[in-house]
């Protein structure tokens, strides 16, 4: 408001926050009829978060800082996927979001748009295993386990991303999953046995 | 994390409005961002780094995500995911360095999920802006100095760098983009604009600064000209390890080269500057010249004249050079 089309305020009354109230109030009632703006929205409040996993729809609601991971193993009890590093270096955590892999750890739940498959989704209802999730156990393919869900995951999002071609190309695809363990050898030899088993699935 | 306000933006007017009505301050540091990828947004949010008030997720504002090959150049969506435009088979072809930035940059997760835009704006990896239990950053809180200076900065910058800041710059793409002229578009409220690439970012007198974007400003798409040294162009990336780590020193290079001579050079460095870093004086020692070993070698030793070091980074002027001249030498003998 420009003080030319505004009411005389002076020095005094302008130090007066009731002056200018009243001044001001009547004015800004004819230039704004529509009530006053709603408070801000709180940052704290619960929010509606609906989810695909696994092809079950879930709706939650949930603190608008919640993961995708921690929505996951502490909201849904789906504890296969694992929290490392929480700072996407280690790859623990990975899931496919629309088929493609994403780290749930940095990942907020409710961001998620397209369906999400964790490790829990791979095998088939009647407990069959993924022919991945089989070649790292014939390979032997781990040591303490941790970071096998995320390796698996990944493992098939190399193979059906074709960047399984040879160890090569495994080996840089599969660089953001960490081993502690070392189990590098054995996860690349799992890849390549599981390669002709998915393409003969998908084909 | 502290608490945030979320909201999805439908489109690019939206999201620009609602990011210029609450935005005051750098966008560095303003209360809204906007948030497609996450991947570093998140992170530095867990770190306490970065402290939004509002994010405003721009996932779902449509368009921005092609990626176009014409004539007259390359022209991509800031909403492109790494992963897609490192997979491009046309990019790889005419535009390859841009494709292996892509290719070589984070991991399979990362490059699927990070969009371009975000990618060429993303922070430093001095450990000392990362983490706020140090006081002394001035890229985090201005004024406060710079705890790098005297301390561990092995992955610091040498080139671009002042007594107030010596971070580095961690990124890939923009020094394919800085060497081939790119441009950027961007929509904020009240109009957008073009800005060419190589003035996006800021220097280190304000490191607290770190483009010319103004808040609640969005980067929409990049422009690369078309040109004939773009076929002829790889990146060299110098790292810890193989895989999924940050350059120690970067180059990426294009080269118009015929029956030998450079009849134009195109660089871009990083890792070893402050900011994606074209060293013009070192191009243009080399229109004319045979390209070989010693022509390659002296316009590196160019590229890194009045380099500032500190006691760890010492090695990264002539590892710097190195990376350089094994990059002019393999884009000199690519078969195109």
């Amino acid at each position: 408001m420009s003080p030319s089309n505004g009411p005389t305020v002076n020095r005094r009354s302008m130090l007066s926050g009731t002056a200018v109230a009243a001044a001001f109030a009547p004015l800004a009632a004819k230039a704004q009829p529509t009530p006053a703006a709603p408070p801000p929205p709180d940052p704290r409040r619960s929010v509606p978060v609906s989810l695909t996993i696994n092809g079950r729809n879930h709706s939650l609601s949930l603190d608008n800082r919640t993961t995708l991971l921690d929505t996951l193993r502490t909201h849904l009890g789906l504890t296969g996927s694992k929290k490392g590093c929480d700072h996407g270096q280690c790859g623990a955590c990975s899931v496919l979001i629309d088929g493609k892999p994403a780290l749930a750890c940095l990942t907020l739940a409710v961001m998620v748009r397209g369906p999400v498959t964790t490790v829990e989704g791979l095998a088939q209802p009647d407990g069959t295993l993924h022919p991945m999730q089989q070649a790292f156990i014939d390979q032997d393919a781990f040591q303490c386990g941790y970071c096998t869900p995320g390796q698996i995951v990944s493992a098939v999002a190399c193979v059906q991303s074709g960047h399984a071609k040879d160890a090569a190309t495994i080996r840089e695809y599969m660089s953001g999953n960490l081993c502690r363990c070392a189990a590098y050898p054995h996860i690349v030899a799992a890849i390549e046995q599981a390669r002709p088993l998915m393409q003969k699935m998908e084909g | 994390m502290r608490p945030f306000v979320y909201t999805r933006a439908e489109d690019v007017r939206g999201a620009v409005h609602g990011a210029a009505s609450i935005g005051k301050t750098p966008p560095t540091a303003a209360p809204a961002q906007f948030i497609a990828g996450g991947t570093q947004m998140l992170d530095l949010m867990k770190l306490d780094t970065l402290q939004p008030e509002v994010l405003i997720d721009i996932n779902g504002v449509p368009g921005h995500s092609a990626i176009e090959v014409t004539a007259q150049g390359l022209r991509l969506g800031a909403f492109v995911r790494m992963a897609d435009l490192a997979a491009h088979s046309e990019v790889q072809k005419q535009y390859p360095v841009i494709a292996e930035t892509m290719s070589m940059a984070a991991s399979a997760q990362l490059r699927q999920m990070a969009t371009l835009a975000g990618n060429m704006l993303q922070r430093t990896r001095c450990q000392y802006f990362r983490d706020p239990s140090w006081a002394s950053c001035n890229k985090r809180a201005p004024g406060t100095g710079c705890a790098a200076l005297e301390g561990v900065n092995r992955k610091h910058a040498v080139l671009g760098v002042g007594d107030k800041c010596i971070a580095e710059y961690g990124g890939d793409f923009g020094q394919a983009l800085v060497a081939l002229g790119a441009e950027i578009e961007t929509a904020r409220d009240g109009g957008g604009r073009k800005i060419p690439f190589e003035q996006l970012h800021t220097g280190p007198d304000d490191p607290h600064r770190e483009t010319v974007l103004l808040p609640g400003e969005l980067i929409t798409a990049i422009t690369v000209p078309s040109g004939p040294w773009t076929r002829r162009s790889t990146y060299v990336k110098v790292r810890d390890r193989e895989s999924y780590a940050y350059g120690l020193a970067t180059a990426a290079v294009a080269l118009d080269q015929r029956n030998g001579v450079v009849s134009e050079a195109r660089i871009g460095l990083g890792a070893v500057s402050y900011k994606p870093f074209r060293p013009h004086a070192a191009e243009t020692f080399l229109r004319g010249k045979r390209l070989d070993q010693a022509t390659a070698t002296a316009a590196a030793r160019i590229a890194f004249h009045g380099a500032t070091t500190r006691p760890d980074n010492q090695y990264k002027v002539d590892l710097g050079q190195r990376t350089l001249v094994r990059a002019l030498m393999q884009a000199s003998v690519m078969e195109i």
